[in-house]
């Protein structure tokens, strides 16, 4: 018995590191969704994250960047334990990557609590935006409700008398019907809130049927949308009826899980694989080289939020202890970001435009989401004026 | 020497945060918590599957009616652990009560069954309670309050929260054990008709065995949700079960250590894994860090086909050997 | 309310009732005449999707790679029967359950190490549309194929059970094993050859359901607790009683998460209702079975005495 106690303490001891944080790189935690049904998602922002750092000579802002990747598995108890453990262990400098915002909510609360800062390059929940603005929350890619209210005003411009609306049944799902019901002023043939992961939708669709609305609009992330999508146009019902979706529901993700029968669906986003500046032009050839594949919104944000970060360590001078120096740096958000114009607002989320965007093909003949027209110029969000920030 | 060892791992247990406070490592300090958690939630369920032979798929159900009814009356004002935490031990044992009162009429795999049932029953519907986060989750911002002047949420202070419970659940186990209703219950796992012939209210036992499980199952939740200051519904999952009850196959069926020595190994065994990277099994298998699951598949597998007693079994048979 | 959609719905719960039927029936008779509890059953339905999804891939054609998927997860179940569940039969059932349940963990894991965590398996081009079936009643193509092929199954399996040698076999093991074994049955080959047939069923299963829903690792969890709950009901051991159960469950489930979100749509805002439905829904088949147990706690159709 004594041989397995020394052994048992024998190897605590011998398993722990010892601490070693050295000031002269900067550590990044990147948590994000990596497998499941979602996981084009997180591995799109993973991806662009990384090709970010790559072409910057593995640096951020001048220092050589440390990035270390988890994996959430889409449960937000996984996505704490690896906030915790990049926080309290790995003691980084930076959190990002998430990207569904219940595994967010919570898992960012660790950081906020030890004084790290969050850079978001997807999740912007309307709370975050709002009431519980926190100071060391960044979104760098859109309040979630965004692309909601674009395609709600763009449903109000087009003139659709009744639209049928689904989204699943949490924080960001509420947020986006909400969102869409701002500027959609027509009436509502029916709201529906379906399970998170949920795969089949024969009941909904049957009573899509039923109500015979103009357009229907779904917010349905990840494999959700795509399984939506395919069943929808198996019943027959994109013959009779617009589908309508934000952004990312028609990207190049569930064009490539679904294909032709998505030719036809608008959308609303900030950006697109068309929009005219260098910095995407660069980013969408050195992502297509890079992973032969073209990228999705998800992955202009992750790269997005990689310049986002070496524009303020640049800031600093490669101090990233002084926080506040660091938060000072990316409010100013000195970077060329591949949307165009940004700027955040003073609750640190966003001030950009949204596009409208239609499914069709490119010179290629490859399906893709060409920009038709703009739907709104430097918009922000609605739930600024309730954030005490300054 | 065998006497002594509970009291030497007790005074290691003692002195450990001493020595993760010197190297500034709190995050071990968590580790080591959650390993005392889910050493508790363990043991409860060693007692009804190891000593109890009752073999109940749905002990999460009251790992997680603890974690939920905690984390709802804090989100709600009830900032005391005082009250908080006896009412979800209490709503446990309610649940332990109400669901092993219909279960235990049936035996078997019909038993296994419908504790499984019981237990996806819970899960659906606390993830239908939008209230209180639904899929999401509830998040809290601290944790009870003890009063006493500790800071529950301090690291050091959860550390010797945790493990005064599982202290305190060993040592209730080792008591009920070998008192006159732990003998019973053991004759009722051996030869239940027997046990009746003699004259045993069988159902009545085994019944008070569950919901003392259910009760400390319910501790071990509540502590799971303080720790983590989060609580979802998966929780309650049949998988989460199945979890636990890995846990004691590993650390050995029946045994008093067999909780503790099965979440230790299996905790351990899934943060080297992650976190510690072996450079020759890299090479071989990039991606093996990814696929701990299949590790710990085959390890169950091997223990249920090679070594049924677990760990503890094989350490006590090697000193009879 | 229209009664289309009513019509719709009843479609849907028996599509789903008939693909729980297929692994419900491989489930029950090992858990009938072996005595076995297989928590693996979930991950062999997995199995055959991602064969399936190979295949198809391979072969260029949906119904070339679904029948070549048949045979080859049942040699696969075979083999698995062979070398690691025959140790179990004599075991207790916590022994199985564990087993079984480590089994889950290695299919998952081996699986995502094979193919990835998940395959498309797209819906074949011709059946993408929907089939008219009566004026103003559009139902999708493809929804109708499981149906047939799920009715042609079950009257085959029905035909086998009931009208063969094997059949009578079968059902004999399954009323009184010892005996069974007295009169000369060889039940090793009888149960190898039983356990490939429950895998070949769960292929066409996940094959049929892989477009519908997405050929992912983990498939097989939620759909196997369901099994268990329609063998409970219909009685272990018993076709019979996995077909009707199944299509019970498949119809509860169905009408549930239907029509109860409307019900309390009435009364609740769209969030809590769209909440409500769906969880009430699916604690409904759980309620069923309690409600079945408690008078026949055999279940409807117990294929023991």
């Amino acid at each position: 018995m004594t041989r397995y106690l020394l052994a048992l303490v024998w190897a605590v001891a011998g398993w722990l590191p010892l601490p070693a944080h050295a000031a002269d790189k900067v550590k990044i935690g990147f948590i994000s969704t990596l497998s499941g049904p979602s996981a084009a998602l997180g591995v799109d922002i993973r991806d662009a994250f990384l090709l970010a750092v790559k072409l910057n000579g593995g640096r951020l802002g001048g220092l050589p960047a440390e990035v270390i990747v988890g994996d959430d598995q889409f449960k937000p108890d996984v996505g704490r334990q690896l906030a915790e453990k990049n926080i309290k262990l790995d003691k980084v400098d930076f959190l990002t990557g998430f990207v569904f915002s219940n595994i967010m909510l919570a898992s960012v609360p660790v950081a906020f609590e030890n004084k790290v800062i969050y850079v978001s390059p997807n999740a912007a929940p309307s709370p975050l935006a709002g009431k519980q603005c926190n100071p060391y929350f960044f979104a760098a890619s859109w309040p979630n409700d965004a692309y909601h209210e674009a395609a709600g005003q763009y449903a109000t411009t087009k003139g659709y008398q009744a639209v049928y609306m689904l989204a699943p049944n949490y924080q960001a799902g509420k947020d986006s019907l909400e969102g869409f019901k701002r500027f959609y002023k027509g009436k509502v043939a029916g709201e529906v809130y379906t399970q998170l992961g949920q795969l089949d939708y024969s009941a909904e669709l049957a009573q899509v049927r039923a109500a015979k609305p103009e357009a229907v609009y779904i917010f349905l992330p990840g494999g959700m949308g795509v399984n939506f999508i395919k069943q929808f146009v198996a019943a027959g019902l994109s013959k009779d009826m617009q589908l309508i979706t934000p952004g990312f529901s028609s990207d190049q993700d569930i064009i490539r899980a679904v294909g032709d029968p998505m030719l036809g669906i608008f959308d609303a986003a900030h950006w697109a694989l068309d929009l005219d500046n260098a910095a995407n032009k660069k980013f969408v050839a050195e992502f297509e080289k890079e992973y032969k594949r073209l990228p999705t919104v998800y992955a202009s944000q992750g790269y997005d939020t990689a310049l986002l970060i070496d524009s303020a360590v640049r800031e600093v001078k490669g101090r990233v202890e002084n926080t506040e120096g660091l938060r000072q740096a990316l409010k100013s958000a000195k970077f060329q970001s591949v949307r165009g114009p940004f700027r955040f607002n003073r609750n640190q989320y966003p001030i950009q435009n949204y596009y409208l965007r239609v499914v069709g093909k490119d010179s290629q003949g490859r399906l893709v989401n060409k920009t038709m027209g703009t739907i709104f110029k430097d918009r922000g969000d609605a739930y600024v004026q309730e954030c005490p920030m300054k | 020497m065998r006497r002594a060892a509970p009291w030497i791992v007790l005074a290691l247990a003692l002195a450990f945060p001493l020595a993760m406070q010197a190297e500034h490592q709190n995050y071990y300090l968590s580790f080591a918590s959650r390993i005392f958690v889910y050493a508790l939630a363990a043991t409860s369920l060693n007692l009804i599957l190891g000593y109890g032979g009752m073999i109940s798929f749905g002990h999460a159900a009251f790992v997680g009616t603890g974690a939920y009814v905690s984390s709802i009356l804090l989100s709600e004002g009830v900032a005391s652990a005082w009250i908080g935490w006896p009412a979800a031990i209490a709503a446990s044992a309610l649940a332990a009560l109400a669901i092993g009162a219909v279960s235990l009429r049936t035996r078997g795999a019909y038993f296994i069954m419908i504790t499984l049932a019981f237990a996806q029953m819970m899960f659906f519907l606390v993830n239908s309670m939008k209230a209180y986060g639904g899929d999401e989750g509830l998040s809290l911002r601290e944790r009870a309050s003890v009063g006493l002047g500790v800071d529950l949420g301090s690291d050091v202070a959860f550390y010797y929260t945790a493990l005064a419970a599982l202290a305190a659940g060993l040592y209730g186990l080792h008591r009920l054990v070998h008192s006159r209703f732990g003998r019973v219950i053991q004759a009722i796992r051996e030869n239940e008709e027997r046990a009746e012939a003699i004259g045993y209210p069988v159902y009545r036992h085994k019944l008070v065995c569950f919901v003392i499980a259910g009760a400390a199952g319910g501790l071990a939740g509540v502590l799971l949700a303080s720790h983590g200051k989060y609580v979802n519904p998966s929780v309650l999952h049949w998988t989460h079960s199945g979890t636990l009850m890995v846990m004691v196959i590993l650390g050995g069926v029946g045994k008093l250590w067999g909780g503790v020595i099965g979440a230790a190994a299996l905790l351990g065994l899934e943060d080297l894994v992650a976190n510690h990277r072996v450079e020759w099994l890299a090479a071989i298998f990039p991606n093996y860090q990814q696929h701990a699951s299949l590790g710990v598949g085959t390890v169950l597998l091997a223990i249920v086909l090679f070594a049924p007693q677990g760990i503890a079994g094989m350490l006590a048979r090697k000193k009879h050997a | 309310m229209s009664w289309i959609l009513i019509v719709e719905q009843a479609l849907n719960g028996l599509q789903f009732g008939l693909m729980l039927f297929l692994l419900a029936a491989g489930l029950t008779l090992v858990f009938g005449i072996m005595d076995m509890i297989n928590l693996a059953h979930g991950s062999l339905y997995m199995l055959g999707a991602f064969l399936a999804a190979t295949l198809v891939q391979a072969t260029g054609s949906f119904a070339a790679g679904v029948l070549l998927a048949i045979p080859a997860t049942a040699i696969l179940g075979m083999l698995l029967e062979v070398s690691v569940l025959r140790t179990l039969y004599s075991r207790d059932h916590l022994s199985q359950v564990l087993a079984t349940f480590a089994l889950i963990l290695i299919f998952n894991e081996a699986v995502r190490i094979v193919w990835g965590p998940d395959m498309p398996l797209p819906m074949p081009a011709a059946l993408s549309g929907p089939v008219q079936l009566l004026p103003g009643m559009y139902y999708s193509a493809y929804r109708l194929l499981i149906i047939g092929v799920g009715a042609v199954v079950a009257a085959l399996l029905y035909l086998l059970v009931a009208r063969t040698r094997i059949g009578m076999l079968v059902r004999a093991g399954a009323s009184n094993r010892e005996m069974a074994l007295a009169m000369g049955v060889n039940i090793r080959w009888l149960f190898t050859l039983l356990f490939g047939v429950g895998a070949g069923l769960c292929a066409v299963a996940g094959a049929l359901l892989g477009p519908l829903l997405a050929v992912q690792v983990g498939m097989g969890e939620n759909i196997l607790i369901l099994a268990f709950v329609v063998i409970v009901i219909g009685g272990i051991g018993s076709i019979r009683g996995a077909l009707v159960g199944s299509l019970l469950v498949g119809i509860v489930d169905t009408i549930g998460r239907a029509f109860l979100p409307i019900l309390f749509g009435v009364f609740f805002q769209p969030r809590v209702a769209s909440a409500a439905g769906p969880a009430i829904a699916s604690v409904l088949v759980y309620v069923l079975m309690a409600v079945v147990l408690s008078f026949r706690p055999q279940g409807l159709f117990p294929a023991r005495g």
